[in-house]
């Protein structure tokens, strides 16, 4: 009796293979990469049905969508790589407006001849990352371009999740009098990623603290129900450009204790030499909640009893400003502005 | 963090602040220049103005190295930068001053120039070495600070034998600076300005020592006080020029002792000594041309000059005329005075370089406090 044929004659070598131009064409080789890399390591059953799309019911209430492009250099860095950043960073967008994450796609923009092992250990991250939230990567694409039009790879995640019934957060909802929280340290994953960086290498302890947040969300909108305002994960530009954002949509004013701001030892260390301000460094697993000022004690509790939450503290509160000034008293005794980033952070010459 | 937080204690502030109050005469209003853009930019940062009584009054001064080159040399290095075998590194902060015509640095690398930026001289000699068949050009700026490494870079391509690397020299000296202003009408003749006294450069005075600014003090009978780039240094330092000003001295005096002595490091001014020479005069944005005010390289390294190996000619160009960077830079207006600021030029869209480096006075009271302005005019409303 014939065997029946295999699928593919020989076995992806992802140890020493690289990704070429036929694993984005459509064929037999891409095919194989899909099945044995991708559909292997999310592993479920919406998935493995091979089809270009994930069904699924729709819940009650409403729905949440968002989308981000993942462009990280160096693609591993301490603490975490592209892949848990491109889960990790969809679901908190996904969990900022109050929501349950529940299915990501992904799609990928490889470079000719990025090796086949860097892209098994960055997908295995994204699958880690993804059965540690509870979320499954449903969808996906695949395409390869030529050596020299993209850097290594580049991953673009959509994630969609549902709102508890009731809850409308929104960044025009802040108030004068709002409490504002944040959930902890911050800087901490610019100055891991910047660590690494060619030309400016340094040695530090610092981990990126690239998480997921949906489950001190979950616990905070347990607490705070109709007195939370808004929550945002303070990315690129950080908890700056985050709050300038709030105040322009909002029409408000911000004022902030600086003292009150928790950074790192590390990360204020990190920060003097390199010529930032922790304010503008890049957070992924971090939030800044605005609460009404009745409700702000229950949540900071919530948030301090969370693991993601333990160093919460409250830095400071909206204020009625036609200016939608975000102000700072400094650890000094001053004041001064906490204004948008303009173009890139850079070191100071002298 | 140690050696840092104990410069920025809020209790310490409050009290330096409460004797500073507390000797300040009634009847006189102190103007004290600060030189350095650090000292600018630390006062804006830690909000060290709203520790002052209202009749002292913080002027800044032209020491930003981006602020000061004038238009001519950054259109120069531009044009350097679009000769297609030259690779021109610079640092961060030079690529969104506005050269002639609305052209920068940044728009030439749009448009295709290799222009690569650097955190350190080494990173530039380190590309050269790396990449043989380009011409490497760092496009050096500063002040004495950012000269020794200069130097060294020059000798360390000499000795690896690079005849690929060369300096485009822009780098300028403190003392002739800080000579010209007390000269000019503004302050010596018209009395536009009032200056009662500079707080000193840091950096700066690490390299050259306590020493060049005693002629300043005594010639000009301006008190100097030497002071560190922290918040409770420069408080410090106000503190030691009011008594100075009450008392009718004026010396030069040193709060930086930590990291300042008189003659300053003998090892970084031998090893300029041996590269640089001075340049019989130099143009600064602001002060128009200052003799004896910068340095080029020597005839014996000039295989490493940009400038000798480009034949590069300078052409002077002119600013925006609306533009008061230059006003700005003598400490003749404030930022708000100028009537770009904040309308069309930002951080985002500078017009001017006091705009760009967050060493610049624009940018400093742009990015941290615009808001006293605002609420001065909510107050008289």
């Amino acid at each position: 009796m014939n065997r029946p044929e295999k699928p593919f004659r020989r076995k992806l070598d992802i140890k020493n293979g690289r990704v070429d131009l036929s694993h984005g064409a459509g064929g037999r080789a891409m095919a194989q990469l899909v099945a044995d890399l991708f559909v292997a390591a999310f592993d479920n059953d919406m998935l493995s049905a091979g089809n270009d799309q994930a069904a699924f019911d729709v819940s009650e209430g409403r729905m949440v969508m968002t989308t981000d492009g993942y462009v990280v250099s160096p693609l591993f860095f301490p603490g975490g790589d592209i892949g848990s950043l491109s889960v990790h960073g969809t679901i908190n967008d996904v969990a900022m407006a109050g929501a349950r994450p529940l299915y990501l796609s992904a799609s990928f923009i490889i470079e000719e001849g990025f090796a086949l092992s860097d892209l098994s250990r960055i997908v295995g991250s994204m699958a880690a990352a993804a059965r540690d939230a509870r979320v499954k990567i449903v969808t996906g694409d695949t395409k390869v371009v030529e050596r020299g039009k993209a850097d290594g790879v580049f991953i673009s995640t959509t994630g969609v999740g549902v709102v508890p019934e009731g809850l409308n957060l929104s960044a025009d909802a802040a108030r004068p009098g709002d409490k504002v929280l944040l959930s902890g340290t911050i800087g901490d994953h610019g100055i891991a990623v910047m660590s690494k960086r060619e030309n400016l290498t340094f040695d530090t302890e610092i981990l990126s603290d690239s998480a997921a947040l949906h489950g001190l969300v979950a616990a905070m909108v347990a607490a705070g129900g109709p007195g939370l305002r808004l929550m945002r994960d303070p990315t690129r530009g950080g908890l700056a450009a985050t709050l300038n954002e709030v105040a322009a949509s909002s029409g408000v004013g911000f004022k902030l204790e600086e003292a009150a701001i928790p950074v790192r030892p590390q990360v204020h260390a990190a920060c003097e030499f390199l010529g930032l301000d922790p304010l503008y460094v890049a957070n992924e697993g971090k939030l800044v909640a605005v609460v009404a000022p009745d409700h702000a004690e229950a949540v900071l509790t919530a948030m301090r009893a969370h693991p993601l939450g333990l160093d919460a503290a409250p830095i400071g509160e909206v204020v009625a400003d036609d200016n939608r000034f975000v102000q700072l008293t400094t650890a000094f005794g001053g004041g001064r502005i906490v204004d948008w980033l303009s173009g890139d952070q850079l070191p100071r010459i002298c | 963090m140690k050696f840092v937080d104990e410069y920025r204690d809020g209790e310490l502030a409050k009290k330096l602040a409460s004797r500073i109050a507390a000797s300040v005469r009634p009847d006189r209003e102190y103007a004290f220049m600060e030189f350095c853009g650090g000292h600018t930019h630390a006062i804006s940062r830690y909000g060290v103005e709203d520790l002052l009584p209202a009749n002292v009054r913080m002027v800044h001064g032209p020491g930003c190295p981006v602020c000061v080159l004038p238009v001519g040399r950054i259109d120069t290095a531009i044009r350097l930068a679009r000769n297609p075998s030259v690779t021109l590194c610079t640092y961060g902060d030079l690529m969104r001053v506005p050269g002639s015509n609305g052209t920068s640095l940044m728009k030439a690398k749009a448009e295709g120039a290799d222009i690569r930026m650097v955190y350190s001289t080494l990173d530039a000699l380190r590309i050269a070495e790396a990449e043989p068949a380009r011409e490497v050009v760092f496009f050096a700026i500063g002040f004495e600070t950012t000269t020794p490494p200069t130097a060294v870079a020059i000798k360390l391509a000499e000795k690896k034998g690079l005849n690929n690397f060369t300096v485009f020299c822009n780098h300028v000296l403190t003392p002739s600076a800080i000579q010209n202003i007390l000269e000019s009408p503004d302050v010596r003749d018209l009395g536009t300005v009032q200056i009662d006294g500079f707080v000193g450069p840091a950096h700066v005075s690490t390299v050259i020592g306590t020493e060049p600014y005693a002629f300043f003090a005594e010639e000009f009978q301006k008190p100097v006080v030497i002071a560190g780039f922290e918040p409770l240094d420069v408080l410090q330092a106000v503190a030691m020029l009011i008594d100075q000003v009450n008392e009718d001295r004026h010396e030069v005096e040193n709060e930086y002792t930590r990291a300042v002595t008189a003659e300053g490091n003998a090892v970084a001014k031998a090893e300029v000594a041996e590269v640089f020479e001075l340049r019989r005069s130099f143009e600064w944005r602001g002060l128009g041309e200052v003799p004896y005010s910068a340095l080029k390289l020597k005839a014996k390294y000039a295989a490493f000059d940009a400038e000798a190996r480009f034949d590069l000619q300078y052409i002077p160009a002119d600013d925006n005329p609306a533009c008061e960077c230059g006003a700005i830079l003598r400490g003749v207006k404030e930022p708000a005075e100028c009537k770009l600021f904040g309308t069309v030029c930002t951080p985002e869209t500078p017009m001017g370089s006091c705009m760009v480096s967050s060493e610049g006075a624009c940018a400093a009271h742009w990015t941290y406090g615009r808001f006293r302005a605002a609420s001065r005019v909510k107050r008289a409303s």
